[in-house]
């Protein structure tokens, strides 16, 4: 039997620690115009785990990440990070509180340099310790540093979501929130970038909340997992449970081992 | 900056051969387009005759140099482009698809490393050299006031730069800010009787508050809407202007607007005037002399700042906001504020060129800010490479300046006959100058944008290690 529970729409999975979620989204609903695209989401992240949300083509979950950021804004429900209530907060006031985002499509500014966007990276605080984090992630991404004066839009797609990264990282999130970071990438470039978000995970603490549609490798990253469909939250549990649930199997694993 | 490979480099034999045939028919196909455009347009001329009536006046000849030069420019455009094309074939350029964001500097850019101290020390000598290459300081008069306008265009491009530029936002009523500057230096004066150096910053100061009034209106609004509304500000402004008389003299302008004084000292043959202070000789040509110079000084003032300001992080947040305005607001950056800094700071440097505009012509009226103007202001922008400095400078010489040299053109009235009047050619020939400027430079003069930090241990990168665009 798979350990992994179907959710009941009205009891929200909480971690079993039982501790104050870092982030928690709470009955959102978003619509884009008169069409509704997240249909009440419940969703935690703690401090300290890597939280992934799976699910189809349009299943709601770059919304999710974006409404988390205020853009667009949820209609319904709350968004509570670090204990405030985020759910009405200008998009630039929520990137300063320590949470850091790499946007679905990276978002790099293309004609500026690498060294330029890792520099608005840090706009947040100032660029006060920007030689530092910069060293740091030259060291998670060597690539970017032989790369520091080249634009950004010349570089390879898979260099390109390293700098989308390393620009987020650039503000000391405590709280990194990841959009398809594999997309189309070539597999090489994905274990790159999965190893390096375990690592920011293992050695620096960092939480991350990480949404994908290369189900394998999130689900194997993660501790826990959310499967997302239509708008709505209809699994979670363990990245292992999910793993090995049967319908998610069959939905988002079949021939997916790559 | 990468070699063709040398095998590739020494096989000429698999150059593509030209399809000349083909070539001579889209050519003949072109003559014949023109022909056509012609028959209605240029082959006959209505003249009135001596008895009022109207004659046709054929005029085949004309047409039929008009076809062949037509003929031989798509000829000769055919062939460029066929033999560059083969050459492209046999070395694939590492920059194929990511030529507007390339890492390595082109020509143009190359070029302007030698260019800019040239540029600079024209501009500084340029009354000198007018004066002996006239003859005399008078002779040179109508250059010197030629180098006033282009310089007066060179500092608009370089405000509407902030805001067009660097900020990425589509602004169509830049001369809005340019009338406030030249009305606030024209009223405070005839009102109050202050001088210039007291209105040049108030000047700048209003065109700021009138930038900020019109940001906050368009801050939701992006690319096509805001050049409208931006379009309508300006003419709202102008139409403002013409209606309330009692404010601004009405469609009559405002006159004898007093004119510049050397920091206190006017430029007149008195006693305590310029000349006679400094012992020397009176001339006219002083007051032109300094206005060039005043002009130069607030345009390096203009560049300046906004050099300086592209390094700090306000300059970066206007370039991000520019390339992408989600990402930039993910990343903590106040969109409005950015938004609004940079219609301000653009619109008052416009108020400063505005000031200048009213103290040189001692008249203002609202027919000097029409839209046409907006529209020369921003063509000189985008032609000159949005963002490049010193391509706006470039693009301002030659949209200014080129109009003025046609008016040296009657040499082809042998051509062309009698009544061939080279200025009623100005418009086409700008219009035909902006086709060309599209067809091989659509990104403008200098379309590099040069990277705001570059540390010393810069290491070129060959472009061939670049293999995907915007991915």
């Amino acid at each position: 039997m798979s350990a992994a529970t179907p959710l009941p729409a009205d009891r929200p999975a909480f971690a079993a620690t039982g501790r104050t979620p870092l982030l928690s989204v709470r009955g959102v609903k978003t619509f884009y115009g008169n069409i509704i695209a997240l249909k009440g989401v419940d969703l935690d992240v703690n401090e300290g785990e890597i939280v992934t949300l799976i699910g189809a083509n349009g299943a709601g979950k770059s919304t999710l990440m974006m409404t988390i950021f205020g853009n667009p804004r949820a209609r319904e429900g709350s968004i509570t990070y670090a204990g405030r209530d985020i759910t009405r907060m200008p998009t630039h006031e929520i990137a300063r509180l320590n949470l850091a985002q790499s946007p679905e499509g990276r978002r790099i500014f293309p004609r500026m340099t690498v060294y330029e966007n890792l520099q608005m990276g840090a706009a947040v605080n100032g660029g006060a310790h920007f030689a530092q984090d910069l060293e740091r992630v030259c060291a998670l991404f060597p690539r970017l540093k032989e790369r520091l004066h080249q634009r950004g839009g010349t570089m390879s797609g898979g260099e390109q979501q390293m700098l989308a990264i390393a620009r987020a990282l650039m503000s000391r999130p405590r709280l990194l929130l990841l959009d398809e970071p594999s997309l189309g990438l070539a597999p090489l470039v994905v274990k790159q970038i999965f190893s390096v978000i375990k690592d920011l995970n293992e050695r620096d603490g960092m939480t991350v909340f990480l949404v994908e549609q290369n189900a394998y490798h999130a689900l194997k990253l993660a501790h826990r997992g959310y499967v997302m469909v239509t708008g709505t939250i209809t699994m979670s549990g363990t990245g292992r449970q999910l793993l090995d649930d049967p319908s998610v199997k069959a939905a988002y694993l079949e021939g997916g081992r790559h | 900056m990468s070699a063709p490979a040398p095998a590739l480099a020494a096989a000429p034999a698999a150059r593509p051969a030209l399809d000349l045939q083909a070539i001579l028919k889209d050519a003949l196909l072109f003559a014949l387009v023109t022909f056509g455009l012609c028959v209605p347009v240029v082959a006959y001329r209505t003249d009135l005759s001596s008895t009022s009536a109207l004659d046709l006046t054929p005029r085949w000849g004309l047409v039929a140099i008009l076809c062949g030069l037509v003929f031989l420019a798509r000829l000769a455009q055919r062939l460029i482009l066929a033999s560059r094309d083969a050459r492209r074939a046999l070395t694939p350029s590492p920059r194929q698809a990511t030529e507007a964001v390339d890492a390595t500097p082109n020509a143009a850019q190359s070029v302007s490393r030698f260019g800019l101290p040239l540029f600079l020390g024209v501009a500084l000598t340029f009354p000198l050299l007018a004066a002996l290459g006239t003859g005399g300081l008078s002779e040179s008069r109508y250059w010197i006031d030629l180098g006033i306008l282009i310089l007066t265009y060179v500092m608009l491009g370089w405000g509407l730069n902030i805001v067009v530029g660097l900020a990425g936002l589509l602004d169509l009523g830049y001369v809005a800010f340019y009338a406030v500057g030249a009305y606030s230096y024209a009223l405070l004066s005839t009102t109050f009787g202050l001088s210039f150096w007291i209105c040049l910053p108030l000047a700048g100061l209003f065109a700021a508050l009138w930038g900020m009034i019109l940001g906050f209106p368009v801050l939701r609004l992006r690319g096509d809407y805001l050049a409208i509304v931006t379009l309508a500000f300006g003419e709202i402004i102008r139409l403002v202007l013409i209606n309330w008389s009692d404010f601004s003299g009405g469609a009559a302008g405002i006159s004898s607007i007093p004119r510049i004084t050397f920091f206190g000292l006017p430029f007149t043959a008195d006693e305590d005037g310029f000349a006679a202070s400094l012992g020397i000789p009176f001339s006219p040509m002083h007051r032109v002399v300094f206005l060039y110079y005043l002009i130069l000084v607030l345009a390096l003032i203009t560049n300046l700042v906004t050099l300086r300001l592209r390094r700090l992080p306000i300059g970066r947040a206007w370039e991000a906001l520019r390339e992408d305005e989600i990402a930039c607001r993910s990343l903590g950056i106040n969109t409005t504020n950015t938004k609004l800094t940079a219609f301000a700071l653009g619109a008052m440097f416009g108020g400063f060129a505005g000031s200048f505009f009213a103290v040189r012509q001692s008249f203002v009226s609202p027919e000097s800010f029409n839209f046409l103007e907006s529209a020369i202001i921003l063509a000189i922008v985008v032609l000159g490479g949005m963002g490049s400095q010193i391509g706006v400078a470039i693009a301002a010489v030659a949209m200014v300046g080129g109009p003025e040299l046609l008016r040296n053109l009657d040499f082809l009235k042998p051509v062309f006959g009698e009544h061939f009047d080279p200025n009623e050619y100005r418009l086409l020939l700008f219009g035909l100058a902006m086709v060309v400027m599209m067809i091989w430079r659509p990104r403008g003069l200098i379309s590099e944008r040069s990277p705001s930090v570059v540390l010393k241990e810069r290491k070129a990168i060959s472009g061939s290690l670049v293999k995907e665009g915007h991915g």
